[in-house]
């Protein structure tokens, strides 16, 4: 998968060290300068006037449903055209890419979408790529009605977190791809639930900072699919530099069967 | 002269002091006699909490509009929606009696903390699935300006109920009212079971029904403290002490058929400071029972079930502590990481715990062997002789294991029908229970809260019709009778 690491610091802040709190969502693109100062004023003037805690409330309500707005269902589209292409117009209009059977890859390319697209009513989409898309659980209706989907790219998308991983069964028969790599929410709870595609083959689960333990994920996920390749941290990994004896003690311990 | 009669007026604690140190001395009092004049001034000022006579700052205030005993999951849910329910800002007052700060006998946190919708009854999956979208978007629903976001440690790993012949049918009955309300179960055959699971033995499994999704366990801690916060932001004020007493005026009337018929209504809530034989009497309009297993005690101090059997009055309310062991242990070849919490038709359960092959697990006792719960005061034997081997027969890895911790909680059991009691007391007519949830009482919180604040701000329940979890039907003798209850 193409440098998740660069692409990292455009998304949201990691979510689980709770730095910057809920406000943390809506600084993601000020310089970090003038980001210190003005967050003390106003966290002063929150703290002392009523008027200015109500602003930032609806501040960060505006975020929220900014993102539900994205996540609307569209149902007009599905009823006349199908759900591949709900589905496809749904992504394409995050910014994701698409590929129907049979066909290349489809991209918005800032001039709006492609009027073949809404031909496309019977073909099925075989890949989509939805890296740095604002999906969250709502949204995922719209990628969970592509029946034959066989890779799925959710990399760095801020929203993804693990309630969606569980909704992920849905694709067990056709799923052979997946990415989740830098995803800032996903944890190795909700990598427990993938367990269910037992038909894909690949799976990325690199650079996910909220799992606590990657090289001991990486090997529970490799036990719970044993057909797939599984990309992620090095099972080393997280284990103390110690002794010479200490790292080639643990090196020798059996893996559970 | 002048000085003397200066140093007098100061104040009886500096007459023995500084006759040998002069000038130091009166320099240094001077200093702080004045920051103790500003504080005075700042508490006698409006918005202080000064009273002339004494400090009452460590009591509770003196009227509040809605006490709520008790400051679990459910109590907490219940401030937390009539909050958030209320007509106006600010209109009506809270407050949440607590007995205990650090919550060591709370339900709540000792709760092996897990959520699912295989119920049997309607009304349960529909709580259920409610408090699961609550959780899911805990975030937006406890939100607080410039506090961390909670993480609630969800697994969303599902529960597997196992039945055996005679179970199965119950099962797929069940299975089809869950569906219907739109809970994702799947039921599984011995064989499906054999091959998603293969560490399971299916011998004596007739049918399985695995929760696929919206089912699975969080950490019952960061929900509390979750609500505690928001709440607190919301302007409920908060009481570390006991109630006591409740000062009631009683109402003779007639109801249409012209039976007599008595009606009590609450006026004051004594609350007792720790430690102390100081109490504060609360006025209040209304009283919520939120008391968990110590509910049927605050009911008795109300004088619900005070009268003669198989009437209304002399109906208690039937909910009583019930003590439920939980063991930790672990065991090296054991599940992985798909391991939903499985419960055997025996009763036996666990789940996995973390990502280092540790387990944690329990059995509801049987009715006769039910320990005695005064005190939270673990058996290990019980695991040995009850738990152990049905888990052993069920997942042979366990033959091997090594129990690391436990500890011990109450249920507040409800006798009648293990379901919650919800709703306001046909007698007693401003007491509204939130309670009796029998084991399921934490997943169910959030919903729960919202039909008790309903209820009390409306008058009846909107979203989800608690009718057949009312008071009245101890009296009538109709149960609502729960089947999957671990």
């Amino acid at each position: 998968m193409a440098a998740p690491g660069a692409s990292l610091r455009l998304v949201a802040p990691v979510w689980n060290r709770g730095t910057s709190g809920i406000r943390g969502l809506s600084r993601s693109v000020d310089p970090e300068g003038s980001q210190r100062k003005g967050r003390t004023l106003l966290q002063f003037l929150a703290d002392h006037f009523y008027d200015v805690e109500a602003v930032r409330e609806y501040l960060l309500q505006k975020q929220v449903l900014k993102v539900l707005q994205k996540n609307r269902s569209f149902t007009y589209i599905k009823e006349r055209y199908g759900p591949y292409v709900a589905g496809a117009y749904f992504i394409l209009k995050q910014g994701g890419a698409v590929k129907f059977q049979d066909k290349e890859w489809m991209r918005t390319n800032g001039s709006g979408l492609s009027g073949e697209l809404w031909k496309l009513r019977e073909v099925p989409i075989e890949a989509v790529d939805a890296s740095g898309c604002a999906i969250n659980y709502q949204g995922l209706d719209n990628l969970l009605a592509l029946k034959e989907l066989q890779s799925l790219s959710l990399q760095c998308c801020p929203h993804v977190d693990d309630w969606c991983l569980s909704r992920l069964h849905q694709l067990a028969n056709s799923l052979r791809e997946l990415s989740l790599a830098g995803c800032p929410r996903i944890s190795e709870r909700g990598l427990a639930c993938l367990h269910h595609l037992q038909n894909l083959r690949r799976l990325d689960i690199s650079h996910l900072p909220a799992v606590s333990n990657p090289g001991l994920t990486q090997i529970l996920v490799e036990e719970m699919l044993p057909n797939c390749e599984v990309l992620g941290a090095d099972w080393a990994q997280g284990l103390k530099l110690g002794p010479e004896e200490q790292s080639c003690d643990t090196a020798s311990s059996p893996i559970p069967a | 002269m002048l000085r003397r009669a200066v140093r007098l007026g100061l104040g009886p604690g500096l007459l023995g002091r500084g006759l040998g140190t002069h000038r130091e001395g009166s320099t240094l009092d001077w200093h702080g006699k004045v920051s103790e004049i500003k504080k005075k001034i700042q508490s006698v000022l409006p918005g202080g909490a000064w009273s002339p006579l004494c400090d009452t700052s460590h009591l509770p205030p003196e009227h509040s509009d809605v006490v709520i005993v008790g400051g679990g999951v459910l109590g907490l849910s219940v401030a937390y929606w009539l909050k958030r329910l209320e007509k106006r800002q600010g209109a009506i007052r809270v407050l949440v009696v607590e007995r205990d700060h650090t919550y060591s006998q709370a339900s709540t946190v000792l709760s092996v903390g897990g959520i699912r919708q295989q119920f049997s009854l309607p009304e349960n999956i529909q709580l259920s699935l409610f408090s699961v979208e609550f959780l899911r978007n805990i975030n937006e629903y406890l939100a607080v300006v410039d506090d961390p976001p909670l993480d609630l440690q969800f697994n969303p790993s599902g529960y597997l109920f196992l039945a055996s012949e005679e179970g199965a049918t119950i099962m797929e009955n069940n299975v089809k009212v869950q569906r219907q309300e739109g809970a994702k179960v799947c039921l599984m055959s011995p064989e499906q079971l054999q091959k998603k699971f293969p560490w399971i033995n299916t011998e004596g499994v007739a049918l399985a029904s695995y929760g696929l999704e919206n089912e699975g366990w969080f950490d019952p801690w960061c929900l509390l403290q979750g609500l505690r916060r928001k709440v607190q932001s919301m302007g409920v004020l908060f009481c570390h002490g006991e109630v006591t007493r409740f000062v009631s005026s009683s109402n003779h009337m007639e109801t249409a058929i012209g039976e007599k018929v008595t009606l009590k209504r609450i006026h004051e809530v004594h609350v007792k400071v720790d430690h102390s034989q100081e109490y504060q009497p609360v006025e209040c309009a209304i009283v919520v029972n939120a008391a968990g297993a110590w509910s049927g005690r605050i009911a008795e101090l109300a004088g619900i079930g005070k009268g003669p059997s198989g009437t209304l009055q002399g109906t208690k309310l039937p909910v009583e502590p019930r003590k439920r062991y939980v063991y930790l242990w672990h065991c090296p070849q054991g599940p992985g990481l798909e391991a939903p919490l499985v419960a055997d038709p025996s009763g036996a359960y666990f789940r996995r715990e973390g990502l280092g092959n540790n387990y944690l697990g329990g059995c509801s006792p049987a009715e006769e062997e039910e320990p005695d719960p005064g005190n939270l005061e673990v058996d290990h034997d019980f695991f040995q002789e009850k738990v152990w081997p049905h888990l052993a027969q069920r997942v042979p890895a366990f033959e091997t294991l090594k129990v690391r911790r436990a500890w011990a909680g109450y249920y507040d059991y409800n006798t009648f029908d293990q379901n919650g009691v919800v709703g306001p007391h046909p007698l007693v007519v401003n007491m509204y229970f939130a309670t009796g949830f029998s084991g399921h009482g934490l997943q169910q919180a959030p919903a729960v809260g919202r039909a008790v604040a309903e209820v009390m701000l409306e008058g009846h329940f909107q979203t989800i019709n608690l009718s057949p979890f009312l008071f009245s039907r101890f009296y009538l003798g109709e149960k609502a009778q729960e089947h999957c209850i671990i």
